[in-house]
């Protein structure tokens, strides 16, 4: 058995076709010779799925200001986003969505025909005073509209798409100082061809990794591929342990409801009917943070306030709003209630839990989307990422709703466009004829193992460990079981054996590939969150529940060697105007 | 024994069903021509029939194959046909379908292995009706304004999320894989009837030739197809009347 190769070059590539990888398309494209490669078709990356909507200081119906959103996402962040990248980010929202606009994004109107807006969690006027409308939707599906819209002008562009071709490993060249990328080695789903393609420059845009937990809002596909792979070859990775669990997941299936229901005026309930929000985040309500909101949710079972029989659930309750508002505003939301719960969310209040739902961190850049691999900030030219694989870090310990929509098409555009003036300075890479080795040595591997461990079922090992002992709230007793856990199941990785050995659509095979991008992601987040012994944003410690300022205002960096083990390292946190304060809403 | 379950009657949706599958399989690898095999699993009511699939692939046989993303019917990957009809394995679920499964490849795209399809001819008719915003204003620095009647005209095809139900439940398009297919149609119906669009005569004008909307005999199998509920038949008959009546 000996797989095909095949040699490609070009001036970029951008792995992964969700809103980061588009919009870097549409700036890379027509520019220099760019391929877009995805292991999906485009239109199904999960982009698709976000639903609430895309924050920015439009005030096209209220007074607000970027200054103002910039203060909310430092807060958000707990104070551990880098403020000038947040700045920039909020600068820049603006420009983004009328960007969208231009390119014919469908978004609901105000009666004046202006872009409407909303409220959202933890978006507020005047520093705290009270919910804001910031948020710039399409009824809820505003990530589908975006999704499309990026798509469509990438069709406008002719942009060269590699459809359901899966990366597997980074090629790079140089030593020392000279060190950089030199282009990726891709499977072709359809064939089990191996695609070396040589390119000057390289973005990583392939999304988050909540595969790595049982109960999650992500598609089957979020497996870390981008972050994963760059993990593996020694780059670091940034503020792993700091990964968000939205409030409203459907109970038991994770599928998320919009916090725009809260928006609309939805409510929170326990299992006596009390607005448990009421006595946690007195001003803002069922509109704090995604990380007090899910913590909440998680006091109220602990203490027995839950609903249903086993009483580990609260509610999501819309009966109060006009129907009309729920059908204009909601109604993928509530056709998937209807579908999965058979309820009708009119008449009847909504089960849901904490899923987990967004990585704050991941590949380490800078603003303009370049990699950087140690805690200097030192650049590997020709890398960049952008969107959620990406931490720049804008999110911090939390990201507040809509920012991440937000976060995909600012820094997508950015790591575009710096992508783009690097390659026009350089010269082509070299790229051996052996580049393709690693990957097929490593398929090859796996197709002959007769080990017997299943791949299904450490993949359900690790996201019910991560579940039960890495989400809402952790202890170091509960991330040593984790650690143990992931311990075992790094070591019976290596017995995994797959049933398919054929080369057409052999998705057996890449499942069990990117099963070791989330074991080895999963092991980085939960060292991560051993280490860190504070509470912050969406990491809480039970056993250090306060913030230490002190000590833990800085970004940890985990990087891993050959045999799988981790070290950690640290870089500060970029402050700015506004000071660490305690925060309540 | 064919049990089918109905939303009306109380089935416990964490109670435990036999599931019997009759997967069509096809690997061109082994095999010359496709062939039906059968398995049969546990799952709950509340089950979907992706999760159905996924106990198959990864309890009984990893070559099962089939696409899926993101499993609640906004990806658009899984499309097939079960029981007959064009579906969502993701929004299905076994109180819906019956414990009583057939399942099929979508018809009309060639067969690559199992459940797999072939989507390049479907995106290559969706490129065909030029399904992107043009609009030679410039607006300048701030957003084109757009009244909310305006916006509702064109919402139902914005739905839309190519997974193919449509065109591939669509007999005319079996029989003549030239046809565009109500998926391209409503793409473009998308833009033709958004008041910021001026690519309104191109498009007609391609969807005028043979390939085009005069194709369609309203047998109104893709409006029952469509998992988002788009009225995609009424959407291609709104082109068909701006092609005959609203051109200059």
């Amino acid at each position: 058995m000996s797989l095909n190769v095949h040699f490609h070059s070009y001036d970029a590539v951008i792995v992964g076709a969700g809103g980061a990888g588009l919009r870097a398309a549409i700036e890379a494209s027509g520019k220099c010779r760019t391929a877009v490669l995805t292991k999906l078709y485009p239109t199904r990356s999960h982009t698709g799925a976000a639903q609430g909507g895309m924050c920015a200081a439009l005030a096209n119906v209220e007074e607000d200001y970027w200054e103002w959103h910039a203060f909310d996402t430092v807060k958000g962040s707990d104070y551990l986003g880098d403020q000038p990248a947040i700045e920039i980010m909020c600068q820049e929202a603006i420009d983004a969505v009328i960007d969208l606009e231009h390119f014919g994004l469908a978004f609901s109107r105000t009666p004046e025909g202006k872009i409407d807006q909303r409220r959202f969690g933890g978006h507020t006027r005047n520093h705290g005073e009270a919910p804001v409308r910031r948020s710039c939707y399409a009824a809820d599906r505003t990530g589908h509209m975006i999704l499309q819209t990026l798509y469509q002008q990438c069709v406008a562009r002719d942009v060269n798409f590699f459809n359901e071709f899966q990366v597997f490993d980074v090629l790079f060249e140089g030593e020392g100082k000279d060190r950089r990328c030199a282009g990726v080695v891709a499977y072709e789903l359809a064939t089990g061809d191996l695609h070396v393609f040589a390119s000057k420059g390289v973005l990583f845009a392939t999304g988050g990794y909540g595969k790595m937990f049982r109960i999650s809002s992500n598609a089957h596909t979020l497996t870390g591929d981008g972050p994963g792979v760059l993990f593996q070859n020694g780059l670091p990775m940034e503020d792993l342990e700091f990964y968000q669990f939205h409030p409203t997941g459907i109970y038991g299936l994770g599928i998320l409801l919009t916090e725009g229901a809260r928006g609309e005026g939805g409510i929170l309930r326990n299992g006596l009917g009390e607005r448990f929000m009421e006595r946690v985040a007195p001003t803002v309500k069922d509109l704090a943070p995604r990380d007090m909101v899910s913590r909440a949710i998680h006091a109220e079972i602990k203490a027995g306030r839950g609903a249903g029989p086993d009483k580990d659930y609260v509610y999501l309750d819309l009966t109060h709003l006009p129907p009309e508002q729920i059908d204009a505003k909601l109604p993928d939301i509530t056709g998937f209630v209807r579908t999965y719960l058979g309820i009708e969310p009119k008449k009847d209040p909504i089960p849901i839990q904490p899923t987990a739902h967004y990585a704050m961190g991941g590949i380490p850049t800078n603003v303009n989307g370049e990699v950087v691999i140690d805690t200097n900030n030192t650049v590997m030219p020709g890398l960049y990422a952008a969107g959620e694989c990406a931490c720049v870090s804008v999110h911090g310990a939390n990201r507040l709703g809509t920012n991440s929509l937000l976060d995909i098409v600012v820094f997508g555009r950015r790591g575009g466009r710096s992508m783009v003036q690097f390659v026009n300075t350089v010269d082509h890479p070299n790229v051996t004829k052996s580049a393709a080795d690693k990957v097929r040595d490593r398929i090859e591997q796996v197709k002959s193992s007769t080990g017997g461990e299943k791949v299904a079922e450490l993949r359900t090992t690790l996201q019910e460990t991560m579940t039960r002992n890495a989400s809402v709230v952790r202890t170091e007793e509960s991330l040593t079981e984790a650690k143990a856990t992931i311990d075992d199941l790094r070591k019976r990785y290596h017995g995994i054996s797959i049933d398919d050995k054929g080369s057409i659509f052999n998705s057996d095979l890449v499942e069990a590939l990117e099963l070791s991008h989330l074991l080895d992601l999963a092991n980085g987040l939960v060292m991560g969150a051993q280490a860190r012994q504070e509470s912050r944003g969406a990491h809480w410690r039970d056993d250090f529940p306060t913030r230490d300022d002190v000590k833990w205002m800085k970004h940890s960096f985990a990087y891993q060697d050959n045999e799988g083990n981790i070290t950690l390292k640290y870089k500060d946190v970029v402050g700015g105007r506004y000071q660490p304060m305690e925060r309540k809403y | 024994m064919a049990i089918t379950l109905s939303k009306g009657k109380a089935v416990d949706a964490m109670q435990l069903l036999t599931v019997h599958l009759r997967i069509k399989r096809y690997n061109p690898e082994v095999d010359s021509r496709p062939h039906w095999q059968e398995f049969e699993i546990q799952a709950k009511a509340a089950d979907t029939v992706l999760n159905a699939l996924h106990t198959v692939k990864w309890t009984l046989d990893g070559t099962l194959s089939f696409r899926r993303s993101c499993a609640h019917g906004v990806c658009g990957s899984d499309a097939m046909v079960i029981n007959g009809q064009n579906r969502l394995s993701c929004v299905n679920l076994i109180s819906d379908v019956g414990t009583d499964l057939v399942i099929e490849p979508i018809r009309g795209l060639p067969v690559i292995k199992d459940l797999i399809v072939d989507m390049e001819p479907f995106f290559a008719q969706y490129r065909s009706v030029v399904p992107y915003l043009i609009a030679d204003d410039d607006p300048g620095y701030k957003e084109r304004y757009q009244s909310q009647q305006d916006r509702e005209r064109y919402d139902d095809t914005t739905k839309c999320i190519l997974c193919a139900c449509c065109t591939t439940s669509c007999p005319v398009y079996w029989a003549n894989g030239d046809y565009v297919g109500p998926a391209a149609i409503v793409n473009a119906h998308r833009f033709i009837f958004d008041s910021r669009d001026h690519g309104t005569e191109q498009r007609l004008d391609i969807l005028n030739q043979k390939s085009g909307v005069w194709r369609c005999r309203t047998a109104f199998n893709c409006t029952e197809a469509c998992p988002r509920g788009i009225k995609v038949t009424q959407a291609i008959e709104e082109v068909k009347r701006a092609i005959l009546y609203d051109r200059a």
